[in-house]
């Protein structure tokens, strides 16, 4: 997901509030920034909506790299909106984390110098233009499958920004399947590019849901804490059986054999992703780790004199605004 | 020119003016996507190009209904070589730096401004029309490239001097926004569009109170390049820019996206 594996924080408060806590959130209520809440809620809903906003805004780079190779203006205009939606969801779920008494530039200090993350997604190559198409239609769609039960998460700024991202992230997808579908419907050529793409996205599309809960410590706490809705291996599933049936309309071939409709589950079987190579994504070692954090340090960097002009300036006003009373 | 130049073929002219500065500007723009100083900025830089991208549509699918060859804005806009382009060379030279990117937008923005509130009492419905929804949109572009380039010309001395090095290496592509040839002879007769040298005085009155604000100085010389809006002579920076951007069309000709 746009958050993976996000570290639970044990808490080691008072039993008694622990307990009245948790009987709020089981009542459905929902947990406002003033209000008390236990030191490992407060600190895991900020590593996750920090590593949910970092992935968006790591998520302009993939598509940016095809803004100014969109192919007609109508694709241009679609891709810019989308990438602008981005950014602004990456400005909601900053201010949400900002309600727990962390700053949108100590998080961004903690994304550029490695110690938070971003969705591993985010690390692999956009190659060819129906990977455009690829990324709204698997990628925003699996993170929708995240998205829609978080807007019913505890904490109310998140489930708030939530219910923001849920209705554009919807339009996202839309947009992707329709561009795929222009390219599995085109030439020959567009429908090997629309394979290619399904091809090598499918597993990094299936690894963003995280390792199987079997193997996940962290599931627990965050679920009882209605700060994670599902577990990972039930949106997956999920994912598999409603995106299945679309590359078939689609007529591509699917990405892999192991996928075969499991009568007695009722639901698709499917082989799982290479786990080492998330594992390897996720310390920094796939195709495009290096370079995209590169690209967010030199924006942050090349940035910085006008960040300060900006603010230099807006302390003059203020103080020639002053003066003036 | 003058003699054969009828009053569609310099209606033509003037609508890939109008769209080739969009279209350009939105695609410069466009390039800094995910690598703006600030999260705000990655926003707005999106949305101004968002915008444009829009207006290009409109003038360049209005200049294919006047050419009548059953184009589309999109074979206007991306089979198209170098000299058939009308846009100033203003909207093509390289970004740069965030200082020149937004001196830049608020150079076009200014002239941009005044040249749509002339468009909106055209005597052609069509471009009176487009003229009024974009003005909307470049009215919130000028606001908020004026206010740019003020908190950065006022800013530290490092802004400042930013500021001042992209209006200097800037100043020399305005006069071309305000050179008048046949084709705006021929829509100033038809009412379609005013004089550019018409819009001169209020572009020098609300550029000048906005860099006043911003503590800079603008150059003394009143050299201008020309050749972008004519296509008599580009940059060398648009035939990269249109390889990037007319690349998918180029190699894989007649497919549908």
């Amino acid at each position: 997901m746009y958050a993976q594996m996000v570290k639970s924080e044990a808490s080691t408060d008072d039993p008694e509030k622990l307990a009245a806590f948790q009987a709020r959130i089981d009542a459905g209520e929902k947990i406002e920034p003033k209000d008390w809440m236990p030191v490992g809620y407060r600190k895991t809903l900020i590593r996750q909506i920090g590593q949910h906003a970092h992935s968006e805004i790591v998520g302009q780079l993939p598509e940016g790299n095809w803004i100014t190779r969109a192919p007609t203006l109508e694709r241009k205009a679609i891709l810019l909106a989308k990438v602008q939606d981005e950014a602004g969801h990456g400005l909601y779920l900053y201010c949400a984390a900002e309600t727990l008494g962390v700053s949108r530039d100590e998080l961004t200090e903690m994304l550029l110098d490695g110690r938070m993350k971003y969705s591993s997604i985010f690390n692999y190559p956009t190659l060819n233009w129906a990977d455009m198409g690829a990324v709204g239609w698997l990628v925003d769609g699996a993170a929708i499958l995240n998205q829609v039960p978080l807007q019913r998460t505890s904490f109310g700024p998140y489930s708030r920004a939530m219910i923001r991202v849920c209705k554009e992230e919807s339009f996202h997808a839309r947009q992707g399947f329709d561009a795929i579908r222009k390219m599995a419907e085109g030439t020959p050529a567009q429908k090997k590019m629309a394979q290619d793409a399904v091809n090598r996205l499918w597993f990094p599309a299936l690894m963003m849901f995280g390792p199987s809960d079997a193997d996940s410590v962290h599931s627990t706490q965050s679920m009882a804490w209605k700060i994670k809705m599902n577990t990972n291996d039930e949106l997956r599933q999920k994912f598999v059986d409603q995106t299945v049936p679309q590359i078939e309309f689609l007529k591509l071939d699917l990405p892999d054999p192991g996928i075969k409709w499991n009568e007695e589950r009722g639901h698709y079987d499917y082989s799982d992703p290479d786990w080492s190579e998330f594992f390897d994504v996720i310390k920094g070692n796939g195709p495009c780790n290096t370079d995209r954090l590169a690209a967010r340090n030199k924006a942050w960097k090349d940035g910085q004199w006008v960040r300060d002009g900006l603010l230099a300036h807006a302390r003059k006003k203020a103080a020639r605004k002053h003066a003036a009373e | 020119m003058a003699a054969t130049l009828t009053k569609d073929e310099a209606l033509f002219q003037f609508l890939l003016r109008m769209g080739d500065n969009t279209l350009i500007l939105g695609h410069r723009v466009s390039e800094w996507c995910g690598h703006a100083p600030v999260l705000e900025e990655d926003i707005a830089l999106a949305n101004t190009a968002l915008d444009l991208i829009g207006q290009t549509q409109m003038w360049l699918g209005l200049a294919a209904e006047v050419q009548g060859d059953e184009k589309s804005a999109d074979d206007l806009a991306f089979l198209r070589d170098v000299w058939d382009f009308r846009n100033v060379l203003l909207v093509e030279v390289p970004n740069e730096d965030f200082g020149r990117t937004l001196m830049r937008q608020f150079l076009f923005d200014a002239w941009h401004s005044i040249q749509l509130g002339h468009l909106m009492t055209s005597s052609d419905d069509r471009i009176a029309a487009i003229a009024a929804k974009a003005s909307k949109e470049v009215a919130y572009h000028l606001e908020r490239s004026a206010d740019t380039v003020v908190g950065l010309g006022d800013g530290t001395a490092e802004s400042h001097g930013f500021m001042q090095a992209a209006l200097d290496y800037l100043w020399p592509y305005v006069g071309e926004m305000f050179s008048s040839d046949d084709v705006d002879a021929a829509m100033v007769k038809a009412g379609i569009a005013p004089d550019p040298a018409s819009l001169r005085a209020d572009f020098d009155a609300l550029v000048g109170r906005v860099l006043a604000d911003a503590t800079l100085n603008i150059p003394e010389s009143t050299f201008a390049h020309k050749g972008g809006r004519t296509g008599a002579m580009h940059t060398e920076h648009l035939g990269h820019l249109l390889t990037h951007m007319q690349w998918l069309q180029r190699a894989y000709p007649g497919a549908n996206w």
